[in-house]
């Protein structure tokens, strides 16, 4: 029997690990979460059971924070801790694969503005997440920012668990536009009768969708108690005096998505422009790993179940199942593609937003770095790119490692930003963790096909 | 079940996660920073951004989106960086 390891449960995963085991391939589908689904489809953890099924050769590793990706002779080892999050209870697992499938996803987009460190400010995916998730809404009275037709799930789900939505404020121009008159190129495109549904719901409700408009501040002691939302011009610049305040006890900020790429950095795929760079089998630069979904690019869940049936197909014929080119997907991969251009292109995030920030806004959440010190360190010292902008300014030193400030500051003081996704230990984990010894499960083809793989053989 | 929350009985559901059993409660901030005290709660709500950690049976910098509860979880209020106990 063969083994390839697919690293994320959405729909770039799942399909992935689907078309690898209709190959007769043994999957490890590892998961960070509880069940299947990813963001996208997140599943109500308090119901019982799994609404997705997968064919029976797919191991699903729920539960699981992958911590490193280590590249050993003919394949990869992928280091896992299994169990309830960052506790002691977690349990070492290492597991050798020739191929892998790496469907990691993508996560909000936050840009920083006066008061976006206040409790009661979220990114639009927890406001998701914690609906979908947990039935949970996130305030009472929320105003939903910042670009893309992802606003409008975002204000639905609110109103589905019970929020009252004060106001949808689209940095660009409004999703609607198009919805009613779908002309030009995103003409066709499938999630298109979804985001209708949605923008009913918001008539309905009578939220107030404004364009070009932009929550540049959150107001509180504590907690969100009020925020200034302004109208932006063509470069997000604030039009001064068209400020107003709305009272709300929480607001939810989604600029687009940031790919979680440290692992294809881990395995040494070449990434161009932020994303990873593949060809019409979903291989990367590295031999023997795959990538799907918003790690290539972000595209949304069609596009990413596509690329994953393309990449499950592609990892199980790198491990020598006999495999028919999944000529289908790939031609959805094609399609799906030219819709995300369009709609990447229609919703930029403009530089305006560097003058919503006064001086002693904080860039970095974790070290609680302003901006002043920001453009200090980097005024006072050489900074030549990620390694030395983290050095001199301590932001993306943190915790989270550069995952929220990273393009951000990258972005404010003028360096690429893509060395902030290199992180040799992909997630945080504690010493006695690192220190433990874990099994290590070698590819159970390794002895038959005579193909070293792992130190010990 | 029952988790304690600062010292104080909560109900929870199978399956809730600690953020989700604290904002259900109203409770939006169980965290404060290390260096300017501020107050800190859910924030990415997907486990990136580590912003709303909390201490779970004594051990702190712990998710609260990704903890999911357990019976008795003893969850409290995590000030600055804090060791386990």
């Amino acid at each position: 029997m063969r083994r390839i390891v697919v690293i994320g449960a959405g729909p770039a995963g799942m399909a992935a690990a689907s078309a690898a085991a209709l190959h007769g391939v043994e999957v490890v589908l590892v998961d960070a979460g509880a069940k299947l689904g990813g963001q996208y489809f997140r599943q109500d953890a308090l119901a019982p059971g799994d609404r997705f099924k997968l064919p029976s050769n797919v191991e699903h590793v729920a539960n699981a924070a992958v911590w490193a990706i280590e590249p050993v002779d003919g394949g990869h080892r992928v280091h896992l801790r299994v169990g309830p999050a960052d506790g002691p209870a977690r349990r070492g697992r290492a597991v050798e694969a020739r191929a892998l499938v790496l469907a990691t996803g993508a996560y909000d987009r936050a840009l920083p503005f006066p008061g976006w460190d206040l409790p009661g400010v979220y990114t639009a995916g927890a406001a998701q997440a914690l609906a979908k998730g947990q039935g949970v809404a996130v305030g009472d009275r929320v105003v939903v920012g910042g670009t893309g037709p992802f606003l409008l799930p975002v204000a639905a789900s609110l109103i589905g668990v019970g929020a009252r939505v004060v106001e949808v404020a689209e940095a660009n121009a409004a999703v609607t536009g198009w919805l009613v008159n779908p002309v030009g190129a995103l003409a066709g495109w499938s999630k298109s009768g979804e985001l209708v549904r949605h923008a009913g719901t918001l008539a309905r409700h009578r939220v107030p969708y404004r364009s070009r408009t932009a929550v540049i501040e959150a107001h509180g002691s504590e907690c969100v108690e009020s925020v200034t939302v302004a109208r932006l011009d063509a470069l997000w610049n604030p039009v001064p005096g068209s400020e107003r305040r709305l009272e709300a006890d929480a607001v939810t900020v989604g600029f687009g998505f940031t790919p979680q790429l440290e692992l294809a950095l881990a395995a040494r795929c070449r990434v161009e422009d932020g994303f990873v760079v593949v060809d019409a089998a979903q291989g990367t630069s590295a031999p023997g790993v795959f990538a799907a979904g918003e790690l290539t690019g972000i595209g949304g869940a069609d596009l990413a179940a596509s690329e994953g049936t393309v990449a499950g197909a592609a990892a199980a014929k790198f491990v020598g199942a006999a495999v028919e080119p999944p000529v289908r997907a790939m031609a959805r991969v094609r399609s799906g593609r030219r819709f995300a251009a369009a709609l990447n292109a229609a919703y930029p995030v403009r530089s305006g937003w560097h003058d919503w920030l006064r001086d002693d806004t904080i860039v970095c959440r974790c070290e609680e770095v302003t901006k002043r010190a920001l453009f200090r360190a980097v005024d006072e010292r050489d900074v030549g790119g990620v390694r030395s902008l983290k050095l001199v300014s301590g932001a993306g030193l943190g915790l989270c490692q550069g995952r929220v400030c990273g393009r951000n500051v990258a972005e404010l003081v003028g360096v690429d930003g893509t060395g902030f996704a290199k992180r040799p230990i992909a997630s945080p984990i504690r010493l006695a963790e690192l220190a433990e010894e874990e099994p290590v499960e070698t590819p159970v083809d390794a002895e038959e096909s005579g193909r070293a793989l792992g130190v010990e053989y | 079940m029952r988790v304690r929350f600062d010292g104080v009985e909560v109900e929870a559901e199978e399956g809730q996660t600690v953020a989700g059993v604290l904002l259900a409660k109203g409770i939006r901030s169980w965290r404060t920073t290390r260096g300017g005290d501020r107050p800190r709660g859910l924030f990415c709500g997907i486990g990136v951004c580590f912003d709303c950690l909390v201490s779970v049976n004594g051990v702190p910098d712990v998710r609260a989106c990704q903890r999911v509860v357990a019976e008795g979880d003893e969850i409290r209020t995590q000030a600055g960086a804090e060791l386990p106990s």
